[in-house]
């Protein structure tokens, strides 16, 4: 299998990187003022994460080689609005965000543009991606399954099954990455579930390449994917905080799902531009 | 007709590259070895982990492939009931999953290893299909078809070993078509899975009575012909149906919902598992007959004692 830092075509740009997660983010905000809820924490959490995946790592997106599962099916809404950058949706299928009529709800819909698989129910993602890499490699393509997953859906006993199969079948076409934001609807992974941590070295011990990073720091992430050895799969390890970017949803569970006010919107909209600069 | 699936698996998998059996450390005996040895890349075991099983199974067929998820039928749609309930049907991918030794075959393997629900179970789910084969020929006849179908999920309720050729002279197999094994005017058996074996000696029995009998093979439990049933029920005076499953879900309950949808006036006699976890141990005959499944308990049953 090709190292992938030896077949990348992207090149990276820190402040570009930057730019797109701040225009993601005051998108989600937008479409947060059309519902009732959606999953904004968790989009939040692993915006440059998945837009790393798009802009830095996948060979042309949607015709090149490689694939991107969202295994942390209610994250998609970052998915949604880089799709939407990209125009493989339109803005109007965001604008129609569940609403009748519209074909993009909370969580991905196979079938859906740009969607891989239908990864509302957590723990059924990296078994899909094991079953994606495998024809790959059979098909000699050369195509890398990228995924990102969860923390909560790491506790999964399906996850586990198919870690032990990505690395027994020694798929190193996968690339994943944890969006370890700590935190669970009832409360913080490290308070309720201490045995949970540490992770890295649990890949290590199943037989993968893994790492530990800060999951906000997109040229972080670019290091850990580049330096990675190819030889195995890989687990990025990524630190990161829900709702990240605005004060008041970081690591507030409640932000896990709801939406924001409208003077909520604005403190929001001001402080990811500040952020942002 | 675990030989058979494997020799006809096998077939698919040399005519097709895109044809996988994915196992859950239990294997089809026969041709697999064939198909283990040429094929190395397209037979997967993933040891005891039946949900990754389906998983994978959903990931190939994502990439165009015709995967087969293989394990004893309890395993390979209870345990990971959710994976084939949102990876398969939902997503709609052609992937067959195979239930071997479904009904009450592990005879002294106790409960777990029972399947008397999976026909109800299987058939609830949107979009799955369900094919449950009688015999060797039908097996093969049914590993074909769902080897080369794209319609969307299907489960393969098969039996083990030593099920008797039933259907050498039979009308040629369809699916989603019922199949009559022979052809009578008085009686009409529907049957369909490993169970048939019984109606053929019922029919035996009961054309040694004098009485002119049918028995058809109802090997597509979804989507069910009804058209085919329908038929058997206008054209018989006595229909019986005999099924190793329970009573709830499966054929009996469905061929009693079309009787009454049609105005049935034929007499209908149903013969189920039990709707019980019973703890008893022998040959499969055995504990068919300790769930009330003889053939001279449904002859007496059905009026024909």
């Amino acid at each position: 299998m090709p190292n992938t830092a030896n077949t990348l075509q992207n090149s990276f740009d820190i402040r570009a990187a930057k730019e797109r997660c701040l225009r993601f983010r005051k998108r989600i905000l937008d479409i947060s003022q059309q519902v009732s809820a959606l999953h904004i924490g968790s989009a939040y959490s692993c915006t440059e994460i998945v837009d790393s995946i798009y802009h830095n790592f996948m060979r042309n997106p949607g015709s090149g080689p490689d694939t991107f599962l969202m295994s942390k099916g209610h994250g998609c809404m970052i998915q949604y609005v880089i799709l939407e950058a990209m125009g493989v949706l339109s803005r109007a299928d965001l604008d129609a965000y569940c609403t009748p009529g519209g074909r993009l709800g909370v969580h991905p819909d196979y079938g859906n543009p740009g969607i891989q698989a239908a990864t509302g129910s957590l723990g059924h993602g990296l078994s899909m991606v094991v079953g994606m890499a495998l024809a790959e490699r059979t098909r000699k393509t050369g195509g890398i399954i990228y995924t990102v997953l969860s923390d909560g859906e790491v506790q999964e006993g399906s996850t586990w099954e198919a870690t032990m199969m990505a690395s027994s079948f020694g798929l190193s076409n996968i690339v994943a990455f944890v969006d370890n934001n700590d935190f669970q609807s009832l409360g913080r992974t490290s308070e309720t579930h201490p045995s949970f941590y540490p992770l890295v070295e649990k890949y290590l011990a199943f037989g993968w390449e893994a790492v530990e990073v800060p999951g906000h720091d997109s040229a972080a992430l670019f290091e850990a994917v580049m330096g990675r050895s190819g030889t195995k799969p890989l687990m990025v390890v990524a630190r990161t905080t829900k709702g990240k970017g605005v004060s008041y949803m970081e690591n507030v569970p409640m932000w896990h799902y709801r939406s924001p006010s409208k003077p909520e919107y604005e403190q929001a909209v001001r402080e990811l531009e500040v952020a942002g600069q | 007709m675990r030989n058979t699936f494997s020799e006809a698996l096998y077939e698919a998998a040399t005519a097709n590259s895109d044809i996988y059996i994915v196992v859950a450390d239990i294997s089809p005996a026969g041709s697999m070895a064939k198909f283990s040895t040429q094929y190395p890349e397209r037979f997967i075991n993933v040891g005891v982990a039946e949900q990754s099983m389906i998983g994978i199974c959903a990931g190939l067929a994502l990439k165009g492939c015709q995967p087969f998820a293989y394990t004893i039928a309890t395993f390979s749609l209870y345990r990971p009931f959710e994976m084939v309930r949102d990876d398969l049907c939902y997503q709609n991918l052609p992937v067959t999953v195979v239930g071997m030794g479904a009904g009450v075959i592990y005879s002294t393997l106790g409960g777990t290893h029972h399947t008397q629900e999976d026909i109800a179970i299987a058939g609830a789910l949107p979009n799955m299909q369900i094919v449950a084969p009688c015999d060797p020929l039908e097996c093969t006849e049914a590993t074909r078809w769902c080897a080369t179908q794209k319609n969307g999920p299907v489960y393969l309720r098969i039996g083990k070993a030593g099920e008797p050729v039933l259907t050498k002279d039979a009308e040629p197999w369809q699916f989603g078509k019922v199949r009559y094994l022979r052809r009578g005017s008085d009686i009409c058996i529907l049957t369909y899975g490993v169970i048939t074996k019984m109606a053929m000696e019922i029919a035996d029995r009961l054309q040694a009575q004098g009485k002119s009998v049918s028995v058809m093979s109802c090997h597509t439990m979804k989507p069910l012909d009804r058209a085919g049933i329908t038929e058997a029920l206008r054209n018989h005076r006595q229909v019986i149906v005999i099924e190793e499953h329970a009573p709830q879900g499966g054929l009996a309950a469905q061929t009693k919902q079309i009787a009454w949808d049609i105005t049935a006036e034929c007499r209908l006699d149903t013969f189920s598992l039990q709707d019980a976890f019973i703890h008893n141990y022998g040959s499969h005959d055995d504990l068919l007959a300790a769930h009330g499944l003889s053939p001279q308990r449904i002859l007496q049953e059905s009026g024909n004692g």
